[in-house]
């Protein structure tokens, strides 16, 4: 049963993966038609670099537009299709998910190969969900790109068998604290995506060229930065959840709450960039461009500790089951 | 300095002066006023926070001596040159080292510098009326206005004051009125649990810091292998090994007794990818407090005992062989059940045996168990399966002066042989004792025997070894009377973190104008302190309600 239900999880996976590809193709060809739509409108008489000139000239009770390139423009077909497709892969995902987790017969997340399936599930899924919130597709080519290489890692360099929990994870804590830091790793994922456009962005509005020309139909960078922010905010609260929750699991296996592990070492220095990220943003000099590197800078760290720490540093973790 | 927690830093008036200009000179009060200034403005503790998270980085590269002490060692037996220049460094002590704690004693300086004139500042805000409407609200980041004609209206300027006043105290705002020519308004500002937030998140914070450096102190930690049927008693004497905190004295170390009833494992037989992993371990014990009954209880990894204000973990475990030593002359001169140290998965394990007593010449062992021996295609034996299937104990045995009178102290788990003379195994031509339980072997040389005893009961079966080599545990005990404290904080500093993330704080004015003809004009607008991405649709929201209200 347990290989049979395993078999099905990797269908299922590989399946996400195959309809990932393609909704990152199509979101990469709408990156290129945002480039033609935002020529076209550069030639109409108000550009949105005009338009902040302007602001930015007269007094301060102008009323800042917001995107009035985006909101003009056609809607996008490809774009829609995209999406579509990345709500498909995501189903597909989650389903390979729950059937590893039933092949398992405990949490799907457990080994690094599930925590690579489990995270970057919810990163998706926290990017389909903040549609309802936000028009946040012009981050697609990002995440499903990102799904992609999480998933194609995870499959063929982390995978392994279905196991039994050893002793050291049979915990309920298992379950609390590794999931609150996937949500926390979707968030930081997808704000630092935000950054990413936001710096681009920005880059933009300080020289008013870029061959980057899709961006004219993207938010402004002051937008994208308000974006970031919030997410990672939320990112942040999860991490902290995180840290205290892993202190009383580790005080409960190891019998100190708090050791310098390895592991405890990374999160700690996450915690304290992410920290130093929110204080930035309420410093002048600090804000825009410097904050948003330190959105970045923090979710390296993430991705560092989660790749090289797991394989390469000694450690009380040693879960990755390879 | 006091500063309102909405302030951006730096947007005061340029600081360096221009050319021509001479500063005056600072004077000794003045340079501290500087300095403490620039200690507790937040763009150095942007700076120290992240030259905090670049400290921590070393720590995770190179061994620390608090969590991976044998690391250390292997890392100084490896790199004999390049050790002592990080250790220099502290780079093995990364986190109580000089530099580390400068940066994070600091950080915690500049902070509290922060926190305290935030606090009495808040302190004020709260006892304080909300402030004068400002004569443009127009000029704000969120505003609306409303027109209604005199038909339109039940109310005049006064009672659609009083009415957004009601609306928002029930809103949970803090309210005044102000009147100024023939405007009347209401002011309202809401969200000071923000702020509280922030200040409980950061006192929190200094909270713990004091917690883990204070309460640390009064607890230890020791550690101590028990084999099944033997005792613990709970003294300092008893440990293999213990530390105690700075401030620790004997009396925190309460009586008890505790027995190692049975230690059992349950390995993986099912799934073949996994086969012979462990998937349970559970220490069965007795304890006693003084004058009670025994009381039975299980350890187990994940679930510690609480007994005598300290945790008990059950951490480690092994095989512990007994072993018995005749002499030459026939005399017994050794019998106990050794701990072997785990060397792989499958428990191939090492263990020394020293026999001071034997007679004529003094005899020590170094000894390999294999659970389950097989055999690799060198020839060597080497264990498949870590539990009891086919249990070899193989022994090297060397006659000499163990050297334990001369008073240096030695390593129980290991054996330096170069004064010895080895009699088996190695180079000294007879072959290493190879042993099953029960088996006993001549030693060469007529110094006598060595039995591996069975701990079988006898009823089992001829080719059942489940039982014949007692299992020990290694238990830690820990007693950190702060642990409570350190919880308390940290529960504290989310709270105080969601409050001060996601509660808006936000003014909202509300200002109506009476035109000649008895037409009401109202004005409503928001401003936000710190991020608020929700005011506009608030500021909407109360317009909207308002006005639907003072409809005729």
């Amino acid at each position: 049963m347990t290989e049979t239900f395993d078999s099905f999880a990797l269908v299922a996976i590989y399946s996400a993966m195959g309809v990932y590809l393609i909704a990152f193709v199509f979101f990469t060809l709408d990156l290129a038609k945002r480039s033609a739509d935002a020529h076209a409108h550069a030639a109409a008489p108000v550009s949105v670099g005009q338009n902040a000139a302007a602001a930015s000239r007269g007094t301060i009770a102008t009323l800042e537009r917001e995107a009035p390139a985006s909101s003009a423009a056609p809607p996008r077909r490809i774009e829609r299709a995209a999406l579509a497709l990345t709500a498909l892969a995501w189903v597909l995902h989650v389903a390979g998910a729950v059937l590893r987790g039933l092949a398992d017969g405990h949490v799907p997340w457990s080994n690094m190969f599930e925590f690579s399936l489990v995270s970057s599930a919810i990163a998706v899924g926290v990017f389909l969900f903040l549609q309802f919130w936000q028009d946040l597709r012009f981050l697609g080519t990002y995440i499903s790109g990102f799904a992609l290489i999480v998933l194609g890692v995870g499959t063929v360099n982390f995978y392994v068998p279905v196991t039994p929990l050893p002793p050291a994870l049979q915990s309920y804590w298992l379950i609390i604290h590794v999931f609150v830091a996937t949500l926390g790793t979707a968030f930081f994922a997808v704000g630092a995506g935000l950054s990413i456009v936001q710096l681009l962005q920005a880059r933009r509005e300080a020289d008013r060229v870029s061959r980057l020309r899709f961006l004219g139909t993207m938010p402004k960078a002051e937008k994208l930065e308000n974006l970031a922010y919030r997410v990672i905010v939320v990112g942040f609260v999860f991490w902290t959840f995180t840290l205290i929750a892993g202190s009383i699991w580790a005080f409960h296996a190891w019998g100190r709450y708090w050791g310098w592990d390895t592991k405890e070492v990374w999160t700690f220095i996450i915690w304290v960039l992410f920290a130093g990220y929110i204080h930035a943003r309420a410093t002048r000099g600090w804000r825009g461009s410097r904050s948003a590197w330190l959105a970045i800078v923090g979710f390296g760290a993430v991705a560092f500790n989660y790749t090289i720490v797991n394989l390469f540093f000694k450690g009380l973790h040693v879960y990755s089951g390879l | 300095m006091s500063r309102p927690f909405d302030h951006v830093e730096g947007s005061g008036p340029p600081e360096r002066p221009g050319p021509g200009i001479n500063q005056p000179a600072l004077g000794v009060t003045g340079y501290l006023r500087f300095f403490w200034r620039q200690l507790t403005s937040m763009r150095t503790a942007i700076l120290l926070l992240l030259l905090l998270a670049v400290a921590a980085v070393p720590g995770s590269m190179w061994p620390q001596r608090s969590s991976d002490p044998n690391g250390v060692i292997q890392f100084f037996d490896k790199n004999p040159t390049l050790a002592p220049v990080l250790d220099r460094l502290q780079l093995f002590d990364v986190y109580t080292s000089v530099w580390f704690s400068a940066i994070y004693i600091l950080l915690f300086i500049s902070l509290i510098g922060c926190v305290l004139p935030r606090t009495l500042h808040h302190l004020k805000a709260l006892r304080a009326k909300p402030p004068r409407t400002p004569a443009r609200l127009e000029r704000l980041a969120a505003f609306a206005s409303k027109e209604l004609d005199a038909g339109d209206t039940v109310a005049d300027a006064a009672g659609a004051i009083q009415a957004a006043r009601a609306q928002l105290r029930s809103g949970g705002y803090r309210v005044a009125l102000y009147e100024s020519g023939k405007n009347l308004s209401v002011s309202a500002e809401r969200g000071y649990l923000r702020e509280t937030g922030n200040l409980v998140f950061h006192t929190a914070l200094i909270g713990i810091l004091f917690a883990v450096g204070l309460g640390g102190g009064f607890g230890y930690t020791g550690q101590k292998i028990i084999i099944e049927g033997q005792s613990f008693v709970n003294i300092k004497g008893a440990y293999d090994s213990f530390t105690p905190g700075r401030f620790f004295t004997d009396a925190a170390l309460q009586p008890y007794r505790l027995t190692l009833d049975d230690f059992s494992v349950k390995y993986e037989e099912q799934s073949i990818q996994a086969y012979g992993q462990p998937i349970d371990y559970t220490a069965k014990v007795t304890t006693w407090l003084p004058g009670q009954k025994g009381i039975d209880s299980t350890i187990k990894v994940n679930e510690p005992l609480a007994l005598g204000g300290s945790e008990l973990y059950l951490l480690g475990n092994g095989y512990a062989p007994t072993i018995t030593v005749r002499d030459g002359k026939g005399n017994i001169a050794y019998t106990a059940s050794v701990p072997f140290l785990p060397q792989d998965a499958n428990l191939t394990s090492t263990g020394v045996v020293r026999v001071p007593d034997a007679l004529p010449e003094q005899l020590a062992f170094r000894g390999f168990f294999y659970p389950t021996a097989g055999e690799l295609s060198t020839g060597a034996l080497t264990s498949i399966h870590p539990d009891l299937r086919n249990p070899v104990l193989t022994l090297f045995a060397y006659k000499g002066d163990l050297g334990l009178d001369n008073g240096i102290p030695q390593n129980v788990y290991a054996l330096d042989p170069t004064d010895l003379t080895q009699i088996a195994g190695g180079d000294s031509g007879t072959p290493a004792l190879e042993l099953r339980p029960g088996q006993t072997v001549e030693l060469p040389d007529d110094l006598g025997s060595v039995t591996f005893d069975s701990a079988s009961p006898p009823t089992a079966a001829a080719d059942d070894w489940s039982q014949s080599v007692p299992r020990y545990i290694s238990l830690d005990v820990h007693r950190d009377p702060a642990q409570l404290w350190v919880l308390l904080f940290a529960c504290l500093a989310t709270a105080g973190l969601l409050t001060s993330l996601f509660v808006p704080r936000r003014r909202v004015w509300v200002k109506a104008i009476e035109g000649e003809d008895g037409s009401l004009r109202l004005e409503y607008a928001g401003l936000a302190r710190g991020e608020d991405p929700g005011l506009d649709a608030a500021v909407a929201a109360i317009a909207e309600r308002h006005t639907e209200g003072l409809k005729a």
